[in-house]
């Protein structure tokens, strides 16, 4: 079973990259990433830029309609995605709960649709 | 043909639930489980008049739904994976044993990723077998609202997968408490609701007590399980006494003892004290323990106020709900405490504006405390958050006649 955890994290959180404490947040997230990788279930994963850096898309009568910055504006935004293989739900939540992000925001988990072929 | 219809209905009764979990507990997929056993009843009343009643019935109705099953796996091609293991199902002796997976389909129907307010449903639904539309009358939505929910929750269980699995040593007490919660909640009797739920939830209590003694069965050592059956038991021997033959409301202390339900009660005690002898106290046994003084009422002929207000106070520590605070503050009220049950009215007051039970003890208080005009206010305040025609008749007559 597949499931994509969303990491969403406050802005402040996010804007940690930036700072000092950059060392700390990307060693989180490296520490996350070396887990997942060692138990063999990491499908696929990205980190994002910041939201800032969002494009937004929508037609509207059949003309672009395009917004600087992310789909909705939100207390948090989505910093990053992971697809990983794992037996049921309480497993991708287990996942989930490990994340660096869990306390300051929190993570989306959603089963993946098989594939259309 | 009667007889068969017969053995069908007692084995759909006692088998379903059992069927149900067992079959869906391999892929996550309720709905297509309970229409694998409806087709398998009806195929019982079919084969078994004609020809006789197999040696072991729950057995046959297991081959025959897992058969339907893999049948029905075999059609759409995304499951494949599956139609293996239902294959071994059906080449096994069809006197195989019917796994109870019951416990860990309530556990499935309370999981922290179903929305609370569907976990009771879902239970009564896949557990009891009841309809939407029986469920959906309870809850005073439309059988199509209800219908919809729970197969909107039964479509989260199996494609987000959620486990049959008994929680880890570490999550079974919380995960239990979520169960009794959701069974409580179908009973009507909300945490909050001191001596009595509206009439409008009464028609569920029967099937909430089912479930509960039904997980007495499945999880024996849990006293919190017992403390919820006490608790339901108690109040449900009660009753019959909580309206006169003119509808009227009849509050809990005017209740008439020899209307109770005896064996209700004999149950309830028994109930209570294996749960002591557990030495595992908790919230459901308290308020059950708090139950039992009421209704030893019907013996001693009063009440015992004290016990009462100490049983509360111990309830609180654990769990300081507003309800426990208002019911402890009523409690202080009858054993004749007023400063204290102000004291305690006070504390939860910033919170407790919209909540019925609030006022209606803080109209009794400010009579005991002769404030009458606010006496009144408060009456008529709780009368016009009663949802209850029969409460709000009563708050209204309780308004002080001096003003």
């Amino acid at each position: 079973m597949q499931y994509m955890l969303m990491m969403y994290e406050t802005n402040e959180e996010m804007q940690r990259r930036n700072t000092a404490e950059a060392g700390a947040y990307w060693g989180a997230w490296s520490a996350y990433v070396e887990a997942l990788a060692a138990a063999k279930v990491i499908v696929n994963g990205d980190g994002l830029q910041l939201p800032e850096t969002a494009t937004t898309l929508r037609m509207q009568n059949g003309k672009r309609f395009v917004q600087d910055g992310p789909f909705a504006e939100a207390k948090e935004q989505l910093g990053g995605y992971f697809v990983i293989e794992v037996e049921n739900l309480d497993q991708a939540l287990e996942w989930a709960s490990r994340a660096p992000c869990a306390a300051a925001g929190g993570i989306e988990v959603r089963p993946v649709l098989p594939p259309m072929a | 043909m009667n007889s068969a219809g017969e053995l069908v209905s007692q084995i759909a009764r006692e088998s379903r639930a059992k069927l149900v979990a067992s079959l869906a507990a391999r892929t996550s997929d309720i709905a297509s489980a309970e229409d694998a056993v409806a087709e398998a009843f009806r195929a019982a009343l079919e084969y078994w008049p004609v020809k006789g009643i197999p040696q072991n019935p729950a057995g046959w109705l297991f081959t025959v739904a897992t058969r339907r099953l893999t049948d029905q796996f075999r059609k759409t091609s995304h499951e494949t994976e599956l139609t293996g293991d239902y294959a071994d199902a059906t080449t096994e002796s069809p006197e195989n044993y019917l796994n109870d997976e019951r416990l860990q389909l309530f556990f499935v129907c309370a999981h922290p990723g179903i929305d609370e307010n569907v976990r009771a449903a879902l239970m009564l639904q896949t557990i009891l077998g009841l309809d939407a539309e029986r469920i959906a009358s309870a809850y005073l939505v439309s059988p199509a609202a209800m219908a919809k929910r729970l197969v909107r929750a039964k479509n989260k269980i199996r494609i987000s997968k959620i486990p049959f699995v008994i929680p880890e040593a570490h999550e079974l007490a919380a995960r239990t408490t979520a169960v009794l919660d959701a069974i409580y909640g179908a009973y009507g009797l909300g945490h909050d609701d001191i001596d009595g739920g509206t009439t409008a939830h009464i028609g569920l209590a029967d099937e909430a007590i089912y479930l509960v003694r039904t997980l007495t069965e499945i999880l024996p050592h849990s006293a919190e399980v017992l403390g919820l059956l006490a608790l339901m038991l108690f109040s449900a021997a009660r009753a019959p006494s909580r309206r006169n033959a003119d509808g009227d409301y009849i509050p809990l202390q005017n209740q008439d003892p020899k209307l109770w339900r005896v064996n209700f009660i004999l149950e309830a005690d028994a109930a209570l004290k294996r749960a002591a002898a557990m030495h595992s106290i908790g919230p459901f046994q308290l308020e059950a323990a708090i139950q039992a003084v009421h209704t030893a009422r019907g013996v001693t002929g009063k009440t015992d106020w004290g016990a009462i207000c100490e049983l509360y106070a111990g309830l609180i520590e654990l769990q300081p709900t507003v309800g426990a605070q208002v019911a402890c503050a009523a409690a202080l009220l009858q054993k004749g405490d007023i400063p204290l049950a102000r004291t305690m009215l006070d504390q939860v007051s910033a919170v407790a504006q919209s909540y019925q039970p609030f006022w209606a003890v803080a109209a009794e208080l400010l009579i005991a405390e002769k404030k009458t005009q606010e006496a009144h206010a408060a009456f008529r305040r709780a009368a016009a958050l009663a949802n209850d025609a029969a409460a709000r008749a009563y708050l209204l007559r309780r308004l002080p006649v001096s003003l």
